[in-house]
């Protein structure tokens, strides 16, 4: 028999917004345990929760991008459960009127195009979390620590409208890039920003009625989650082969097997007891509020590799790959704003640019030849001023020093030379020092060319220009 | 007439006039409050050494010309209010411990105008009560006969001002925690709007119903507490952004042209005779003062106390999650691991009554009985709100008993709780409404006890309620009779 994967995914995207979602307190990562608290988040008695505007308008913001319709009017729930790092005992989450229903992203597999819904996307509030190691005041036992707790979330579930793991993976990068774009997250996985729950069934194809599901939990990289959902594919057919049945469960991935393995059965499943918070008034969104959030949505990477080719006549690798990073996207139009050729920038940018941060471990935002300056090089490439090659050169040093272009040609007296009767002197020179290798072209062996071509570039220190040698020397080599 | 007998405007002018000084005022309240103790009970906490403190610091503003109304004025507040450095248990073991960090915003508005905390009042553990006798830190007992409970569960607010021991309190009425008490003991005591005052730092028992407010010694005093601690706050999504009008310029003494409506369903068996003759009394006084009643329908009223119960137990059950033991209050001694820990530390924290309340609650909401239950209940809700609005349509305000008797003998009802349950039957509909209330002293019974009367207005119609209650007590005596202490 055949099967047939059927995967629903649900993202959880940490918003980078400056201040928690019910409480004025901040959000930076990495601070001393509990110095980002107030009565607010620790669920001190008494204290109560104010919705932050800003994470309502990055919900609108996930919502336009994702094709959802924005619900005029949504509520806030409460989820209750015990945990220690739960300070209230319950989560503020939303159940049954979420703030954006009804979306959907297309996404290419194998070339071919794929609409994936989403079911709806929702605002919350993360939990703390528990410090089991190596803090000598816990002795045996372990901390809490809730900077993290009441920091806002957005919960993205997808339709199971996925087929296969390369599905899933291309869903969650479309998904990352359209956040990270958007603004409201940094998208960062190893800090827990981007984080995905994979729900994983199969069935014989064909088969009118999904397979029961098994829930892999907080999987945060795209390489995981391709592993994850494969091993779970193959797990549930061999046991469906072998004659067993699959038990809805929840289930984890070891990251060192590639692995998943069961965490908890259906029958310790929570009754989570949802009800509307009573704390926070219903969410009214008018539809002003909506358009105003549209108007200031920034370019998707969709619309912007379609502008690329379109517009700017990149081929399409080149805008997939400039398109990529939201950043890339940023330095390269900011290059070609400045006045650099489009494919020339392009060129460099996932060239000469690329390769130096790589080697630097830098990020695009912190490189240090800033898009104006690199223009001002392609602009002397251009003009003939300097070759492709010398620029090179050139740009090296731009990347230590923080002088112009112009003035790092001047002082290194790197401007090409286009003199024909220069280079015409150099050539003679060359000529008349070989003539082994002049006859030898001349009875027939054209490879001798490259020869020539390579002396008279060293010749001029490489400032020679390359077309104009070119041209010489096949004038006075054919004699 | 003894410093601690002075209501607020009373004390306010003396300390305008510098005929007197806070810390005399003050002294003498602590003084009272150490004379009459052993047999009232009506505090937690006791907090003479903040409370003189503040005393001098509002002497020396008033020496430099700074007097508000309630600058330098000795006040108690219902153990619910937290109060930063001040232990606030709310009436529980599982916060026997517990100092907060933090000011609420009714306690802070209090202090920026200058007010004096003499101490945290008794109350029924997480204001779950109607007798106060289910507080851990022992029972409160009426200053009118100390064989009766004061009411809940504000009780001990109610007692605090029956026994003359501040000059006025705060205390909250999620079901008629303020205004069933009041009448048991002789005083004024108001629930506002829902919306109306923040409740921002006052520990949660039903979110949707609580409302704080005051319990004075007269319907001037409410008028001023209110206004003090009224307004939109920033800090409670639920409050309401809403101008706070003077109230006390509401008391104009005149209840003329007022059409007060009596509902139907208040006024039938199972009222106790002497509290429906004080009501039919102040009618009475009522029509001499120029106002017109007629009889109206508040038709779901059967439903009140079922609905009531249903949601807040429901809220209940989730607010009183945060109190698992693992950042303050009561940690058990003896756990064998992390639930352990959450339920041993619970169930020695919590008293039967708050434990009974949690199960409905969470029986309430859990999956397959939420339609039948806490949804139906909202549903019910918003009939009872229909009701109301319906009524106000053809009357300014409703006229009704507070509670079906007067106030009844500890241990009477404890093992009973549908019967303690029915005593909120009054008041309840107010809350689920989210509507206001206030009740004010309407007689006595035979046996010495205090009778109150409820007036009902609608949403944000506290003036009209102030103004109303105020000509009553201005045409009678009620207010000014003491309890023999
Ligand atoms: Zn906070």
């Amino acid at each position: 028999m055949k099967f047939q994967a059927v995967i629903g995914l649900e993202v959880h995207v940490q918003l980078k917004t400056d201040t928690k979602i019910f409480c004025g307190c901040p959000t930076t990562f990495g601070a001393a345990p509990n110095s980002q608290t107030c009565p607010v988040c620790l669920g001190m008695p008494g204290a109560l929760p104010v919705l932050n505007k800003k994470v309502v308008e990055f919900a609108i913001r996930a919502g336009l991008a994702t094709n959802c319709r924005i619900a005029p009017r949504s509520v806030f729930a409460r989820k209750n459960y015990f945990y220690p790092d739960l300070p209230k005992g319950y989560q503020i989450s939303q159940f049954e009127l979420p703030i954006c229903q009804e979306g959907h992203l297309d996404i290419e597999v194998e070339g071919e195009t794929k609409r994936i819904g989403i079911t709806r996307i929702h605002m919350e509030e993360d939990a703390g979390k528990l410090v089991h190691a190596d803090v000598p005041e816990l002795g045996n036992g372990s901390g809490v620590d809730l900077n993290r707790a009441c920091t806002p979330l957005l919960e993205v579930v997808s339709e199971p409208d996925l087929r296969s793991a390369d599905e899933a993976v291309a869903y969650l990068k479309k998904l990352h890039q359209i956040v990270v774009y958007l603004g409201v997250s940094d998208g960062n996985m190893e800090e827990g920003s981007f984080r995905c729950d994979a729900n994983v069934s199969v069935m014989p194809v064909g088969a009118g009625q999904f397979g029961t599901r098994a829930e892999i939990k907080n999987v945060n990289s795209f390489r995981f989650v391709k592993q994850a959902i494969e091993y779970e594919i193959e797990r549930q057919i061999e046991l469906i082969e072998e004659g067993g049945t699959v038990v809805q469960e929840t289930r984890l991935f070891d990251p060192g097997t590639g692995q998943t393995r069961s965490m908890r059965g259906k029958e310790e499943a929570h009754d989570y007891r949802y009800f509307p918070d009573p704390d926070l008034v219903p969410l009214v969104i008018s539809d002003d509020w909506v358009a105003d959030v549209r108007l200031a949505l920034p370019e998707l990477p969709e619309a912007k590799r379609l502008r690329y080719r379109e517009e700017l006549g990149l081929p399409d690798y080149d805008a997939e790959v400039l398109v990529a990073s939201r950043e890339l996207a940023e330095y390269f139009e900011a290059c070609v704003a400045a006045g650099a050729p489009a494919k020339t920038a392009a060129n460099w940018v996932m060239g000469e640019v690329t390769r130096a941060l790589n080697e630097a471990g830098l990020e695009i935002g912190a490189c240090p030849v800033a898009p104006a300056r690199l223009t001002a090089l392609l602009q002397l490439i251009e003009k003939g001023t300097i070759s492709g090659k010398i620029a090179k050169t050139v740009f090296d040093e731009m990347w230590s020093s923080d002088k112009a272009p112009e003035a790092i040609v001047e002082e290194k007296g790197l401007v090409q030379v286009s003199d024909t009767g220069a280079i015409e002197k150099i050539i003679d020179e060359i000529m008349a020092a070989n003539m082994g290798q002049v006859e030898e072209y001349r009875g027939g062996k054209e490879k001798v060319f490259g020869f020539f071509v390579g002396q008279v570039m060293r010749a001029s220190k490489g400032k020679a220009n390359p077309a104009v040698v070119n041209e010489l020397l096949l004038k006075k080599l054919k004699g | 007439m003894e410093l601690f007998e002075l209501t607020i405007h009373e004390l306010h002018d003396k300390l305008k006039k510098r005929e007197v000084s806070s810390v005399e005022a003050t002294r003498a309240l602590l003084a009272r409050i150490e004379a009459t103790e052993p047999q009232v009970g009506a505090f937690i906490t006791v907090t003479a050494a903040e409370g003189l403190a503040a005393a001098e610091a509002a002497d020396r503003r008033i020496a430099a010309g700074e007097i508000d109304l309630l600058t330098g004025i000795p006040v108690a507040l219902k153990d619910i209010f937290v109060t930063a450095g001040v232990r606030t248990t709310c009436g529980s073991r599982i916060l026997e411990n517990f100092v907060p960090p933090y000011d609420g915003t009714v306690v802070a508005r209090l202090k920026a105008q200058g007010a004096v905390l003499l101490g945290k009042l008794n109350q029924d553990e997480f204001a779950m009560g109607s007798s106060t006798e289910s507080s851990a830190f022992g029972v409160t007992r009426n200053p009118w006969d100390p064989e009766r409970t004061p009411g809940g569960s504000s009780g001990g607010s109610a007692a605090c001002i029956a026994a003359r021991q501040a000059t006025a309190t705060l205390g909250t009425d999620t079901g008629g925690s303020i205004r069933q008490p009041a009448s048991h003991c002789g005083c004024v005591g108001l629930k506002p709007t829902y919306g109306r005052v923040s409740r921002y730092g006052v520990i949660a028992y039903a979110s949707s119903l609580d409302q704080v407010g005051p319990l004075t010694r007269d319907v001037t005093d409410a008028a001023i507490m209110l206004g003090a601690v009224a307004g939109y706050d920033p800090l409670d999504s639920t409050s309401v952004e809403r101008p706070v009008p003077d109230y006390r310029a509401a008391l104009t003494g005149k209840a003329t042209g007022l059409k007060i409506g009596l509902p139907r369903e208040y006024y039938r068996e199972g009222l106790d005779p002497e509290v429906k003759q004080a009501l039919e009394a102040a009618i009475e006084t009522f029509r001499g003062l120029g106002a017109e009643f007629v009889e109206v329908s508040l038709p779901h009223t059967d439903y009140a106390v079922a609905t009531y119960y249903l949601i807040a137990t429901a809220e209940a059950s989730s607010n009183l999650a945060r109190y698992d033991g693992v950042r303050f209050g009561h940690r058990t001694a003896t756990a064998e691991g992390l639930l352990d820990m959450f339920r041993k530390s619970r169930a020695e924290g919590f008293g039967a009554e708050v434990k009974r309340r949690i199960m409905l609650g969470t029986y309430a909401l859990s999956s397959g009985y939420y339609d039948a239950y806490y949804l139906k209940a909202q549903k019910v809700r918003t009939l009872i709100m229909q009701d109301f609005s319906r009524a106000f349509e053809s009357v300014d305000l409703l006229l009704t008993p507070v509670a079906p008797t007067p106030a009844f003998k500890i241990g009477e009802k404890v093992d009973d709780p549908l019967q303690m349950y029915l005593s909120d039957i009054f008041t309840i509909p107010v809350n689920l409404a989210g509507t206001c209330g206030i009740s004010v002293p309407a007689g006595f019974s035979a046996a010495g006890l205090p009778i109150g009367l409820q007036l009902v207005g609608r949403p944000f119609g506290e003036e009209t309620i102030l103004r109303a209650a105020h000509a009553f007590e201005q045409a009678t005596a009620w207010h000014q009779r003491h309890a023999a202490l």
